[in-house]
């Protein structure tokens, strides 16, 4: 445990690598013969966090949350509607495409599907090896050598090199894009549902490869992800995303152990658990109705609508992101004006369990919480 | 559930190959189990495991070709389904068994309303008028939570969301009062606090309908909080079968015990790495003559290359197909059986 404190506060001294600065992503709806806009869909509206060097940011929530356009617009795989996205402190949401090819090599994207991101007409060798081509000038023999060691990394046999994607298994292929993402030895490397497509005895074998490969390169992820017990496994902070907002950002354990905001609430507890004993008693809090869409968003809190502690105010006004504890953030009426004191916060971190005893805000539990039968 | 009740629904050897251009895939080996009245029968295993195809199998859903249900008995109401007339087939898929399927998506067809969905089976297996269709249809939808539900029967399903297409499912499969729901990995596709709902729906739906539920999926978690019985699969073999709790406290296949590790949890302990299982799944070329595990076991020994292993009782109601018993492995050197 005294270990664990010791890296929430190493965490704290750390490098910023990664600043997202009020990123805002819109789609435009467009009608008519003359595609006139007649509206936006919000996907990531105002977000801003850090990602430190060294660090795995978790960022989770529902599909259609705006996760992984988020993750896509901070690496410029799309235009940024606005705010700014600066790695190492250059801005790329704002350079020119010249200044952005020189900076892609330090910012690499591991995709969901391996099925879809490797192209099936390009061997093995070919696929990692494209990169190289791209942004290096290696001469033939060392490309090849630096090829075989990327392969090694990530833990494929060198004989494979010439065959083609079909003959890999899900999880080998994975292992190819998570090379090729490696190719140009990047500082920070966006994992975009990496394990979604896999099953769940291969899932631990990339999770695992993915957490050595940073132990021995340095390497800082950005890990997009709907399942929340694998980022609470692989992550150092978690970012919480609800409709196009973070609602709530935390250090891992402060985050599962104490959830403040009442969609983590819900969401953590809606994730059931490998373990009968514990289900027949567990509360659950099921939250009622759908995720509106971000085209139309609810006015005030984006989650007043399915809120089970939902208040007058919150239909009325937007809550703030604000920081109501030292590197916990969340965005909800509850939390406006409290400010927890640093001394309460590590002493339910310290514990390290559900600490909801100890802290100054109560979310009142409402009628959206029922007992488990 | 009532111990020593008659079983609802009784499978024995069944056989599934695949015929394709790459040559016989043998998907479901000899999977022999029952299902009593009232009881959730959880089934879990990863893709390719033979789960979803046994279930089709049962009720004759999977096109032939490629398929062919080699060998084996369903008995289900006094009659074996693998030798039944068509129409007897669809009369039993109608009022007997009902079926949901994983994606709510592409099971129901975009150019009819939800209403007429509903009003199909009602008509066809019930012989309901329109009128008294279209009430059971509302009170269906009513009764799987679907606000509205007089109004929302003419709506397509593109009007649904995820969840309530869902619903919209679990209510056509209900339609008839079968004796025997099998759901076929019926959250994946949703997210968790859809899942969620759907759960605590299906729960209530149980208590209150009281019929039998086979529950594929491969997630432990959903099995831990929903399923009264477990049975895994692997290599399209059942490896492993005992009531829930006793499964999760004491898995005795190796496969079990080691899938129970890969998963991380969300409340208990974290480790520092996550336990894997190296290796993959087999392809299934032939019928089995050794443990399909084997390749990926830590336990395996020369028998277990040597023949298949049957399904050992290792405790009330519990049995495991493997050679390595681990009770016996406690006290002394070796966990092997006798042959």
């Amino acid at each position: 445990m005294l270990d664990r404190i010791k890296d929430d506060t190493a965490v704290a001294a750390r490098n910023v690598l990664v600043e997202v600065d009020h990123l805002k992503m819109y789609f435009p709806i467009t009608a008519g013969i003359f595609r006139a806009k007649v509206g936006d869909v919000k996907a990531v509206d105002d977000v801003t966090f850090d990602i430190y060097e060294g660090e795995t940011l978790g960022l989770v929530g529902e599909s259609g949350c705006g996760k992984s356009t988020c993750g896509r617009a901070i690496l410029r795989l799309y235009e940024p509607t606005a705010g700014a996205v600066r790695i190492n402190g250059r801005d790329v949401a704002s350079a020119s495409q010249d200044q952005l090819r020189k900076m892609r090599p330090a910012m690499q994207m591991v995709f969901q599907d391996p099925q879809a991101s490797l192209n099936p007409r390009m061997t093995l060798a070919a696929i990692i090896g494209e990169p190289l081509d791209e942004h290096t000038r290696l001469a033939k023999a060392d490309k090849l050598a630096r090829i075989y060691e990327l392969m090694d990394q990530v833990g494929l046999n060198r004989n494979f090199a010439n065959r083609y994607p079909h003959e890999f298994s899900g999880g080998q292929r994975q292992r190819i894009g998570i090379a090729r993402a490696l190719a140009l030895n990047p500082k920070f490397i966006v994992c975009d549902e990496p394990i979604a497509a896999l099953d769940v005895s291969i899932q631990a074998q990339v999770v695992n490869l993915l957490e050595e490969l940073q132990d021995r390169l340095g390497l800082t992820y950005l890990f997009i992800s709907h399942d929340l017990s694998m980022v609470r496994h692989i992550a150092d902070r978690v970012a919480v995303m609800y409709l196009g907002r973070i609602v709530e950002l935390a250090p891992r354990e402060a985050l599962f152990a104490e959830p403040l905001h009442p969609y983590t609430q819900a969401l953590l507890s809606a994730v059931p658990e490998p373990d009968p004993n514990q289900e027949i008693n567990r509360r659950r809090i099921i939250l009622t109705g759908d995720v509106p869409s971000p085209a139309n968003p609810p006015k005030g809190c984006n989650f007043c609508t399915r809120c089970p502690a939902v208040m007058p105010i919150c239909r009325q006004d937007e809550p703030t992101y604000q920081e109501v504890a030292p590197g916990r953030f969340v965005a909800c009426h509850h939390y406006a004006n409290t400010t927890m004191t640093a001394g309460l916060t590590a002493a339910a971190e310290a514990s390290g369990q559900n600490a909801s005893g100890t802290k100054t805000p109560t979310v009142p539990k409402g009628q959206g919480i029922q007992q488990g039968d | 559930m009532p111990d020593g009740a008659l079983p609802v629904l009784e499978v024995e050897g069944l056989k599934t190959v695949f015929r394709t251009r790459g040559g016989e895939v043998h998907a479901v080996n000899s999977v022999t189990f029952d299902l009593k009245p009232g009881e959730l029968l959880g089934v879990v295993g990863e893709s390719g495991s033979g789960k979803s195809v046994t279930m089709m199998s049962l009720i004759g859903l999977l096109p032939s070709p490629p398929a062919d249900v080699r060998g084996g008995r369903v008995m289900f109401d006094g009659a074996d389904l693998l030798h039944s007339s068509p129409e007897h087939l669809r009369d039993v898929r109608g009022r007997g068994i009902g079926f949901i399927f994983q994606d709510p998506m592409t099971s129901l067809n975009p150019v009819f309303t939800v209403g007429f969905q509903l009003m199909e089976p009602l008509r066809r297996h019930m012989g309901m008028n329109k009128a008294s269709a279209r009430l059971r249809a509302k009170e269906l939808l009513e009764l799987v939570g679907i606000p509205d539900a007089a109004r929302r029967l003419d709506d397509y399903p593109h009007q649904f969301s995820g969840g309530m297409r869902q619903r919209v499912m679990i209510a056509i499969a209900l339609a008839c009062d079968p004796k025997v729901l099998i759901a076929d990995e019926p959250t994946t596709a949703l997210d968790v606090t859809i899942q969620a709902q759907i759960l605590e729906l299906v729960r209530e739906l149980r208590s209150k309908l009281g019929m039998a539920i086979v529950w594929i999926t491969h997630d432990l978690g959903v099995i831990a909080g929903i399923a009264d019985r477990v049975m895994v699969m692997y290599g399209g073999q059942i490896v492993e079968q005992a009531p829930v709790k006793e499964l999760f406290a004491h898995p005795r296949h190796p496969y079990t015990r080691a899938l129970l590790k890969t998963v991380p949890s969300v409340r208990s302990e974290r480790a520092d790495k996550l336990n894997v299982i190296e290796g993959q799944p087999p392809i299934l070329k032939a019928a089995p003559a050794a443990c399909a595990f084997r390749a990926r076991c830590t336990y395996a020994f020369a028998r277990c290359g040597a023949e298949n292993p049957a399904r050992f009782a290792v405790g009330p109601g519990h049995d495991a197909a493997c050679f390595w018993d681990f009770d016996k492995a406690e006290g002394t050197d070796g966990g092997q059986r006798d042959a």
